[in-house]
């Protein structure tokens, strides 16, 4: 049975989706087979940030509604073969997610793979609780700023409560992945500090990803940034983020930070 | 940053703008439900489902969406008896 995450935040524009296509992307690249699901009905992006925009043929809704069977809506990645996304429906009415529809095509996803991957769209409205309600793990997408932090805090709120698993007393693992990360701005002072963010949302840091012009790069190409270029400092932070997730205890390293000999052994502790 | 990757890289905006262009004139044209290739797709699924019992996994739709073409590729698998069990 594959593991169910979502990518979560509250707020629009903090990098969801591009968090879904790398970490997708970087699990997959490590030999996992992986379906990233698009839940934002009306205004899909997934599909164009991971290249496939002109091979969507059904999407979810069509599953759904029974128009299509999920292996004919599935589009697997050109370059990564264990890839595979679950586009969004861009025509129809969010109202066509039903909760009976998206329990199935979770449960069926489940089988075949070993992480679904669920993108969440921004606000705490029908997609965004859909796409946590199944979810094993959550991973809440915040950028170092007030009204972001705000809205991850109302966000942990709903996974404790609205989720299967909060309904059957069950804990919910949440992570924290900090994105858009600014180490010019976080030197000067003018960036809330990580052990601020830490402190204040209390869930285990995944990982922090460097305000970089590769990621603008990547969604330009159509590629994940760990496919566009795995090198690049917000790849590295993305392939660490998925070991992490994988199980790995793996000290987090902040952008920009210098650190000492012995700041390489006692880093920051990791989720 | 490496240096010589650096300079390397090509702009990545002009693809930007051009995946963009072909994406959107697509989508603007299915909103007003006239997109040819979802039409095409969905009237030969009907009449093929017209002669024979149409197995949803025997059927493959492919689709790739260019500038000045566009590719429909359906996929049929058809059993050897299958007009005697048309719908």
């Amino acid at each position: 049975m594959g593991k169910v995450i979502v990518v979560t935040s509250g707020k629009g524009g903090v990098g969801k989706t591009t968090s879904s296509a790398a970490l997708g992307a970087a699990l997959a690249q490590n030999g996992e087979k992986v379906v990233v699901v698009d839940f934002d009905v009306g205004l899909r992006n997934l599909d164009l940030v991971m290249g496939a925009e002109r091979r969507v043929v059904y999407d979810l809704v069509n599953v759904i509604q029974g128009e299509a069977k999920l292996t004919q809506a599935l589009i697997r990645d050109k370059r990564l073969e264990s890839l595979y996304l679950l586009p969004a429906s861009q025509t129809r009415d969010k109202d066509n997610l039903t909760a009976d529809g998206v329990e199935k095509v979770i449960a069926a996803l489940k089988k075949s793979f070993d992480w679904v991957i669920c993108d969440s769209p921004a606000g705490i409205e029908r997609g965004a609780t859909l796409a946590m309600r199944h979810a094993d793990i959550a991973i809440v997408v915040t950028n170092p700023e007030v009204s972001s932090v705000r809205d991850s805090d109302r966000i942990i709120g709903l996974l404790d409560s609205k989720t299967l698993k909060a309904e059957n007393g069950e804990r919910m693992e949440k992570h924290l992945l900090l994105t858009r990360y600014d180490p010019v701005r976080a030197e000067r002072g003018d960036m809330l500090k990580v052990d601020d963010v830490l402190e204040i949302l209390s869930i285990p840091l995944l990982g922090i990803i460097p305000e970089s012009m590769d990621v603008l790069r990547a969604s330009n190409l159509g590629s994940p940034v760990t496919l566009a270029d795995g090198r690049s400092a917000p790849a590295v932070a993305y392939f660490d983020a998925v070991r992490r997730l994988r199980g790995e205890t793996l000290a987090v390293a902040v952008p920009g930070e210098k650190r000492g000999f012995f700041g390489k052994f006692f880093g920051r502790k990791a989720a | 940053m490496n240096l010589r990757r650096f300079f390397s890289r090509s702009q990545s905006a002009p693809a930007a703008r051009e995946r963009l262009q072909v994406l959107l004139a697509h989508e603007r044209a299915s909103a007003g439900g006239s997109d040819l290739v979802t039409k095409l797709r969905d009237e030969i699924l009907r009449v093929i489902s017209k002669h024979m019992q149409i197995d949803d996994d025997k059927v493959t739709v492919r689709m790739e969406r260019g500038p000045q073409v566009s590719t429909l590729a359906v996929d049929v698998e058809i059993p050897f008896d299958a007009d005697k069990k048309a719908a």
